[in-house]
Formats: C-alpha cells, sequence, structure tokens
C-alpha cells in the first residue's frame, strides 16, 4: 500500500473518526524542536537530582527548564511554555505509571510541568494527567481526582473512550476521551525503561495507553501497531511536547520495576518529535545494557523495530537516524 | 441486596458501552434475527473484576509467566496481560479477571449457536464474558470481545448461579458463546460442572483456538462445541485473524476423537475465503480427517467492525459450497443466516426427505423419530434427546 493509499484508510466508512481531532482549531503551527533540519533531542543531567534516594523537588523543575529551553534554543524556558500553549487550551499529560512508584512517571516533574503550563496561563481547571486506569496512578502514588477544583488526575476507566473506532494501518482501537473529546493538546511524558516484549518503553508505546485494546498490539515486538498507534490523528497532532523521564531508568526486565536492571540515569529527554527521542532513549538503553553485560535488544530477540517502522515512508511520524538528530545537552 | 434488571436496563446500547468508560449490562441480542430473551431470575452488578487463578500457565524467573491457554503462549510480565485482555500477572501469579463476570446472558434458540443436530426446538442459556484470542476483523461483537474487562460493566453471577439460572429459564443447555470462551475456560468449566448436577448440559460455541490439555480438560464436562473454522489457508488467519489455521484444525480432530459432538461454521466473506478450491480442499480435509457427519454451516457475511467494505455474501456463493460440500461426501451441508433457504434445512442423506424443517430458529417440522429418519429408518448422528 502506497502512503497515499494508506492515509486514505484513515478516513473510510461512517465508524471511523475523521483526520481532524475534536478541540479547539490552533491558530498557529506548532512549536518544534529542530535546528538545521534535525530533529532535536535534549537532555539535561544532574546527579544532584537525587538526594538520600528522594528526588529534589527544585532540582527537578531546574532539569525540565534546562532541557526545554536546549530543545528549542530559548534562554528563558517560560517563553517556550507560552508558544507551546494558549490561555484556554485543554491540556492533557500523559503519563506511564504501570509500574508502581519506583518505574513510573515521577510526580515531581508532573508537578513541575503544571506549574509551568500555569505560568503560560493555563488554569489548573484544563489540566489533566491521565493513564490507563486510575489504579495505576494510585498505585504510582498519584492523587486520584476526576473533578472539582484543580488539576484532574484520572484513568481511561474513569473518563471512557470516544465512541469512533480508529482503524489505521494494523489497529482498530477506541481511544481515550482526554485525547479526543476533552483536550487540545497533550503532552507525552513517558519513562526511560526496557520492555520484555517490545524492546524498549518510551514516547510512542506510551500511548499503548490511550487505547483500549493494547493487549492486542504486543505481537512482533510492537511492530507496525505501535507505530500506526500513532497515526491517530488526535494523538498525532494535538502532541507538543515530549519529556521523558530517565531519572531512574531501567535497562532490562521491563516493564516492572526491577532494581537490578535500574540505574539513576538522572535526566530528562526533551523534543518535539517521538521518533527521534526513541531513537536516542533507545541507544541509551542499548549502552547501558552493554555495560552491564547484557546482549543487545537485537541479540535478546527483542529488538524495537517499531521505532523505524515509525520513521517510515508509511508513517512520518519523524527520524530514526542520528545524522538527522542532533543532541543538545541541556 | 440483589435487584431485578429494570426493563430499560435490557437493551444494547453502543453509546452507553462507549460513554464514560462503563456500559450498561448487556441483555440484548447479539447478531441479526434475534430470538433472544432475558433470563428470569435476579442479577446483581459486579463491583470489580474477578481475581481467580488461572489454571492453564507455568511460572516463570523474574515473576514472569507463560499462558498455556491457547496457542499464543503469551509471556506475560508482572503487571501485564495477555493478549486476550482477561488474564494479569500479578507478582507472578496469573489470574483471570472474568470468573463468574458474565457482560452478556439470553435465553436463545439452540439453532442461533448454529447447532442443528444437538437437542433441535430447544433452548440454550447463552452467556459471555468480555474477551478474545483473536482479533477477527469481521467480528461482529466486537463491542464485547475486543474490550477489557475494566471497560464493560458486568454481572456477578457464580456457576451455580448460572446453572440455576439456566434450570428457571427452562434451558437444557448451556451455551458459552458470543465473545471466546477459551478465554474464560476455568468460568466455563465451573458452570458446566454445576449444570451437570442439575442434569443441565453444556455446549462452547468457539473458535477451537485453544491447546490440547486445556481442550481435553473441557472435552470431560462439555456435551457439544460448535468450531468457527474462519477459512482454510494460514493467509486468512493472518491478515484477517490475527491467529492460526493448523491449532484449529487440531482441535477439530481432537474434539472428533474424544466423540465430541461437533459442527463446523464457515463464515464465507467474498473474495476472502470464496474461492471454489478452498472450499473443496476444506471439504475434503473434513471428511478425511473427521469424517462425513460433522454438520458444516456455510453463513452468509455481512460488513462489521474492521471490514466494511466488502458487501454481503452472494446467496449464488453459499449455495455452490454447500453443493461442493455435498459433492465431497459431507453428509449434512447447510446455508446460514439466509431465514427460509432450503439450504437450513435437515435432510435424510440416505432417501433425501425433509427430517427438520427451520425458518431462520425455528423449527417448522420435524420428521425424527429416535434419532432416526421417520421414512427409511437411516440414523441421524447428532444429540437428540
Amino acid at each position: 500500500m502506497d502512503r497515499r493509499a494508506f492515509l486514505r484508510s484513515l478516513a473510510v466508512g461512517p465508524f471511523l473518526v475523521g483526520l481532524s481531532p475534536k478541540g479547539r482549531v490552533q491558530a498557529r503551527p506548532p512549536l518544534r524542536a529542530e535546528r538545521g533540519g534535525k530533529s532535536v533531542v535534549a537532555q539535561a543531567r544532574d546527579p544532584s537530582v537525587w538526594r538520600d534516594g528522594q528526588l529534589v523537588e527544585g532540582k527537578v523543575g531546574e532539569l525540565l527548564d534546562r532541557a526545554v529551553a536546549a530543545a528549542f534554543g530559548y534562554r528563558d524556558p517560560a517563553e517556550v511554555w507560552k508558544q507551546l500553549v494558549a490561555r484556554g487550551d485543554r491540556v492533557g499529560i500523559k503519563v506511564n505509571c504501570l509500574s508502581g512508584r519506583r518505574m513510573s512517571t515521577n510526580l515531581p516533574l508532573v508537578w513541575a510541568i503544571i506549574e509551568r503550563l500555569r505560568g503560560a496561563g493555563i488554569s489548573a481547571n484544563d489540566i489533566v494527567v491521565w493513564d490507563r486506569l486510575d489504579a495505576d496512578l494510585e498505585k504510582a502514588g498519584y492523587p486520584v481526582r476526576r473533578r472539582g477544583q484543580g488539576p484532574r488526575f484520572c484513568g481511561n476507566d474513569s473518563v471512557g473512550y470516544y465512541e469512533g473506532l480508529f482503524a489505521v494501518g494494523e489497529i482498530g482501537s477506541l481511544v481515550s476521551n482526554v485525547a479526543v473529546r476533552d483536550c487540545d493538546v497533550l503532552i507525552n511524558v513517558p519513562v526511560l525503561k526496557d520492555h520484555g516484549i517490545v524492546g524498549v518503553t518510551l514516547a510512542l508505546k506510551n500511548y499503548f495507553g490511550a487505547i483500549h485494546n493494547p493487549n492486542k498490539y504486543h505481537a512482533r515486538c510492537g511492530d507496525p501497531y505501535i507505530a500506526d498507534v500513532n497515526l491517530i490523528p488526535a494523538l498525532r497532532q494535538k502532541t507538543r511536547l515530549i519529556i521523558c523521564d530517565a531519572l531512574e531508568a531501567q535497562c532490562e526486565g521491563g516493564p516492572p520495576f526491577m532494581p537490578q536492571w535500574a540505574w539513576r540515569y538522572s535526566a530528562l529527554l526533551v523534543a518535539t518529535d517521538p521518533v527521534a527521542l526513541d531513537y536516542v532513549g533507545w541507544q541509551i538503553i542499548e549502552t547501558r545494557r552493554k555495560e552491564v553485560g547484557l546482549p543487545t535488544l537485537r541479540e535478546a530477540g527483542r529488538e524495537p523495530t517499531y521505532i523505524l517502522t515509525a520513521a517510515d515512508a508509511q508513517h512520518r511520524l519523524g527520524v530514526a537516524d542520528m545524522a538527522k538528530i542532533e543532541v543538545v545537552e541541556g | 441486596m440483589s435487584k431485578p434488571l429494570p426493563p430499560a436496563e435490557a437493551s444494547w446500547s453502543r453509546r452507553r458501552f462507549l460513554a464514560a468508560g462503563a456500559s450498561a449490562c448487556v441483555l440484548a441480542a447479539v447478531g441479526p434475527g434475534s430470538a433472544s430473551r432475558p433470563p428470569f431470575l435476579e442479577l446483581r452488578r459486579a463491583k470489580d473484576l474477578s481475581v481467580v487463578e488461572a489454571r492453564f500457565y507455568e511460572k516463570l524467573p523474574n515473576r514472569k509467566i507463560r499462558c498455556k491457554l491457547c496457542p499464543r503462549e503469551c509471556v506475560i510480565d508482572d503487571q501485564e496481560r495477555g493478549y486476550c485482555g482477561v488474564r494479569e500477572n500479578r507478582g507472578g501469579t496469573y489470574y483471570t479477571l472474568v470468573h463468574s463476570r458474565p457482560v452478556s446472558i439470553h435465553v436463545d434458540p439452540i439453532e442461533k449457536k448454529p447447532l442443528f443436530h444437538f437437542l433441535p426446538g430447544t433452548e440454550a442459556l447463552s452467556l459471555a464474558t468480555v474477551g478474545c484470542n483473536v482479533e477477527c476483523k469481521f467480528c461482529q461483537n466486537w463491542q464485547i470481545s475486543q474490550v477489557r474487562p475494566e471497560q464493560m460493566e458486568a454481572y456477578e453471577a457464580s456457576p451455580a448461579l448460572i446453572a440455576e439460572l439456566a434450570r428457571e429459564s427452562g434451558s437444557p443447555t448451556i451455551a458459552y458463546t458470543y465473545t471466546e470462551p477459551v478465554v474464560f475456560a476455568e468460568y466455563m468449566y465451573d458452570c458446566a460442572v454445576e449444570g451437570r448436577k442439575r442434569g443441565i448440559r453444556s455446549v462452547m460455541i468457539s473458535n477451537g483456538y485453544i491447546q490440547r490439555e486445556a481442550m481435553l480438560e473441557l472435552c470431560s464436562v462439555l456435551d457439544a462445541v460448535k468450531i468457527d473454522l474462519k477459512a482454510f489457508t494460514q493467509r486468512f488467519y493472518t491478515e484477517l485473524v490475527a491467529g492460526e489455521l493448523k491449532p484449529v484444525l487440531d482441535t477439530l480432530k481432537l474434539l472428533v476423537s474424544r466423540r465430541m459432538w461437533t459442527e463446523i461454521v464457515y463464515l464465507m466473506i467474498p473474495t476472502k475465503n470464496d474461492a471454489k478450491q478452498e472450499i473443496r480442499e476444506m471439504c475434503r480435509w473434513i471428511v478425511s480427517e473427521l469424517g462425513p457427519d460433522v454438520p458444516v454451516h456455510f453463513t452468509r457475511f455481512y460488513p462489521q467492525y474492521r471490514l466494511r467494505n466488502l458487501p454481503p455474501t452472494p446467496l449464488a456463493t453459499l449455495r455452490m459450497a454447500r453443493e461442493i460440500a455435498l459433492e465431497e461426501g459431507i453428509r449434512f451441508a447447510y446455508i446460514g443466516n439466509v431465514p427460509g433457504e432450503e439450504g437450513e434445512n435437515t435432510y435424510c442423506p440416505h432417501c433425501h426427505v425433509v427430517l427438520i424443517r427451520r425458518a431462520g430458529y425455528s423449527i417448522l417440522e420435524n420428521n425424527l423419530r429416535a434419532g432416526r429418519c421417520s421414512k427409511c429408518g437411516e440414523k441421524i448422528p447428532g444429540v437428540w434427546s
């Protein structure tokens, strides 16, 4: 199937949702982290972000500011946030909370993101922190709040799924109301970790938490399913920023927390190109695996080829080639 | 305190299912031409998922498990689920989340399953939990088969209650159907055991995608099985089912070897599995491996789910398939999903008289006497009493 036919397949039949996601029409093109024709992945590291086994909240915020500023080439990260979101936007923060307190998106990072969104004029009532299930959020130490004043924290089981079936490539899924109906802007906040079936779980894989049937799409190391999910218009068009939590990372035994394979990388990765971020994150995990004497993911039989598929001519979700990626230090 | 289900809740609402992450309890017809009715006993809504240890799995290092229920053999990390979405690894122990949690319960004619040689004219208490171990792009029940348990409100119905429901509703049979009963194998087994205590039989309406050991265990408590043979090529199974053909054929051989009453349904999808040669090869395989007495139902496809760009199966195609089956020696070939079609009837393979005349799910005429043709005395295979 050529790209034209593939894209046509996104919008055939009365049961499909069209290409335009529901939500406010954006007045300007989204800000991109690009430089000289390359996708930028910014990395900010600071071991002092950990003290006595705990995250230092102020340091997490500093890391976030450094990474965001570096990704977009701005001096003042607050200016970046003002470019990324506009007053009145409803913002969804997609976290990954499947693995309890130790290997999920760290809550201090989420609060730091919320603080910067509010600084950019977003009402706290228009922010929702979201994952697959309320219980997942609870297990990761998040306060589940489905309604009321302030940011909401809830799972798809609370907010439900949009009623149209999205059939894209090899997948047919219902998509969380947060992504389709309730938000204008999405911020993807995955964790840097290994995955026992699909190789790694980073930005692209994090959106498996947005669909109702991810269990159907782990075969063949998630290829092409993970790439296909990221073609869903609501996810693709609304995602403005990816902030990968690499404060503590894991190179083997994921997605559950395995202390023997976790290490404090003390970093945040920031990008707008999910493929580039995943590709860089994949290399970080491979490097760590080599350091601790583990085989490569290819040798382990779970090379995350879906990242390469996400960059192919049918998907064009980003670039998976270090010659086209600029990694900058924040 | 249990309460009777109000009539307003007794219809399937897709909108309600899709809204707010929890649906109405389902008490509606599944599939075209409903002849369903709700059971009588009071049912309580489940407040949570079940957590019953699964019976077919092995433990692996690092809190992983390998599921041994279906041929996929999912290897599942802690806190993760298998392909079916209804079984979860919690700390290295594998649990079924749908035991005693049906989402759909109806009283259906047994002909709706379809089983044509099993207690014709009777009703079956028919139930399903959510979940399936394949993903057919033409699934007619995807709203319940392709979801996870927390996405639908379920009933709390123990195996004993299900058996009582069957008895109360006057159903001699419990049918495990609508979704894929393989994924709720433990519940099916326990319900069948409770049914037997009360003289109620059990039939499994399945895709046959199950491992030998699990199927053998179920054979000890089931009375009949209908298998959806979705095609006779692996290519079809790969592209449209996300499954495998060979394990299904192995299941069919196992069932027949265990003398389980078995019928086959073949949904004919235009351009996908309706080639004459494929039908002929399948029929030859059935005759040689299963014998000529296994009924085969060629049923009409209607556009569904993710396969909506094809027309309904032409009647001529269905008739062609039935003709090929008869030519190849299959003694009971039927046409399904075409009410009033002559191919719905059972004919004596010896004297060709109409034995059972059907219209949809209704029996208009039954000329069987103690399982034999009332005209020539030919013994007709099946479960008749």
